[in-house]
């Protein structure tokens, strides 16, 4: 038994490190200076960068943050504090139907109703596709966190006069917030990384694209189309982009996890 | 000093025929007479956990600047008794409340909530200092209720931690967390943060059920400082504790009031069988 599980805990691990090694090798070398600042290259030329990408996939990603966030932040503080227990079980049942629909589906989804209205593809199809997948978990990690906060505090608040919505924004939040921030960034490290539902929505770039209502470059769709190219330079090119991604995510899950960590130990003193 | 030590629990409370017998004997005590109008009135409350009745029948008044007890076995109801003169269980669902409770004549039901929590004050079981620094904790109930200029918070601030008897203790760390105190200094704050509102009344609900001796000796002594200004309610587990700072007892058992009378007469000269066994350490 010991055995069984121990492998199955190493295999787990390897698998992650070999991923790791492979991109830190393979794709930390053709790092330069050029990935971060210039265009990707005609076809032909080797070099070039993919700064339109790193700049598309931060745009894509702030629209989604300012969709999803606040969506599901309001309706989990909603649901932990407002709602009834059927409600919100009931609410909570469509939320994980929604958080399991395939990233496709909801590609096709945008792509209906933003898409094929406004005739083309754009950073705005792709930041609302990308928006409405962070609802789910936006919403139950606000919920889990202010559910984790002590009945002690809510009566301490209202012990002293502070009116129900009051105490919500003065002390229970606050006493959640370390745990919902992480939460939040964990859950965009998750989206970052999608790739089917740009494919529908925001589609792709070889150039700059300004503004919102342009088809614009992203670094999981570049990852997709420089790795299925037909040339070497590609596909280098492609295991840098996968590098810069998976080091973004790494830094952002790392980062919650200090934010979640410094909020426990102020708790733990309770 | 302690009754209940070494002693065999010889009559449970859930004897149904002692409480028969308690409640009829009670019933033959009278309620103390008091001088001047009481500051809290309770007529005929009975109150209910969804079916589970577990108040019945409670009439008492509860004199002006002073303090009053109220003991009891565990669950015998004490705790909702108190959390029902803040309006407290209304926070939990399917709670239900027949009867009055008039505060200074006034029927609390029909003032509003926030309004009756300023004048009504209360301190719970467990310390519960918000994860904020220590002036923002104390500063937290004058701040909701409209305070806004630093200086007159800085004065209530100072004013609640030196009443609190914690003003020499953390004027050096006020913007510090509070939850770096100690438990007992935890428990001094939350006085401190209930008494930054000015309340009539201050409801102690076991205020030092989880405090060592030392801890509980300085809030009892805080509690005597204050008890001029402020109406004092407290819910004590520790008949000693009951003994030394109320001047009013009341005896509960499952729900019901048994007695209430001075202190004195409660501790010496009870007039309901249970009472004195409650007291003597014979079942609790």
């Amino acid at each position: 038994m010991l055995s069984a599980t121990g492998v199955c805990t190493l295999l787990s691990i390897v698998v992650l490190f070999f991923i790791l090694g492979f991109l830190l090798i393979q794709g930390g070398k053709f790092l330069s200076w050029n990935f971060f600042t210039k265009l990707p290259a005609p076809v032909g030329e080797t070099g070039g960068g993919m700064a339109n990408a790193i700049v598309g996939s931060g745009k894509i990603l702030l629209l989604a943050t300012c969709i999803g966030v606040p969506i599901g932040f309001l309706a989990g503080v909603y649901l932990a504090e407002y709602g009834n227990a059927a409600f919100s079980s009931a609410i909570r049942f469509v939320t994980d139907l929604l958080n399991g629909v395939p990233s496709i589906v909801m590609g096709i989804f945008v792509y209906t109703l933003i898409v094929l209205k406004t005739k083309h593809f754009s950073a705005f199809a792709g930041g609302v596709a990308l928006g409405i997948m962070m609802i789910p978990i936006a919403l139950r990690s606000t919920e889990e966190f202010l559910r984790a906060v002590p009945l002690s505090l809510r009566e301490g608040a209202m012990a002293l006069g502070a009116a129900k919505w009051k105490s919500i924004v003065t002390v229970i939040i606050p006493a959640a917030i370390s745990g919902i921030i992480s939460g939040m960034m964990l859950n965009l490290a998750r989206v970052a990384g999608e790739t089917a539902p740009l494919m529908f929505t925001a589609l792709s770039n070889q150039f700059w694209s300004p503004g919102w209502n342009q088809p614009t470059a992203s670094l999981p769709l570049m990852i997709y189309t420089y790795a299925m190219g037909p040339y070497p330079d590609w596909h280098r090119q492609a295991l840098a982009a996968g590098f810069i991604l998976l080091a973004m995510v790494f830094i952002v899950n790392i980062t919650a996890r200090f934010i979640v960590a410094s909020g426990m130990s102020q708790k733990s003193r309770l | 000093m302690n009754p209940i030590s070494n002693r065999q629990a010889i009559v449970k409370s859930e004897d149904p025929q002692l409480v028969q017998k308690a409640i009829a004997d009670g019933s033959k005590t009278e309620v103390p007479v008091l001088n001047g109008d009481p500051k809290l009135k309770v007529s005929s409350l009975n109150f209910y956990y969804g079916s589970n009745q577990a108040l019945y029948e409670i009439n008492l008044e509860i004199p002006a600047r002073k303090t009053t007890a109220f003991i009891g076995p565990s669950g015998c109801g004490k705790s909702t008794f108190l959390r029902t003169f803040n309006r407290m269980n209304e926070t939990l669902r399917h709670t239900r409340m027949e009867g009055e409770v008039l505060l200074d004549g006034e029927n609390i039901l029909a003032m509003e909530v926030s309004q009756l929590r300023l004048r009504v004050g209360m301190v719970f079981q467990k310390s519960n200092p918000f994860p904020k620094s220590i002036f923002d904790n104390v500063a937290y109930g004058p701040k909701v209720n409209g305070t806004t200029r630093r200086s007159d918070l800085q004065n209530v601030v100072e004013t609640s931690l030196k009443r609190a008897a914690l003003w020499d203790e953390v004027k050096d760390q006020l913007h510090q967390s509070a939850l770096e105190l100690s438990g007992g200094q935890q428990q001094r704050l939350c006085i401190a943060r209930a008494m930054a509102v000015n309340p009539e009344v201050l409801l102690l609900d076991e205020p030092c059920s989880a405090l060592d001796p030392i801890a509980t000796a300085k809030i009892e002594e805080l509690l005597f400082q204050i008890r001029d200004s402020c109406t004092l309610v407290i819910v004590t587990h520790n008949m000693q504790q009951a003994a030394r700072v109320a001047d009013f007892t009341g005896f509960f058992l499952l729900g019901k009031m048994i007695e209430y009378d001075t202190t004195k007469t409660i501790f010496e000269r009870p007039k309901v069988q249970a009472t004195e066994d409650y007291i003597t350490g014979r079942f609790g």
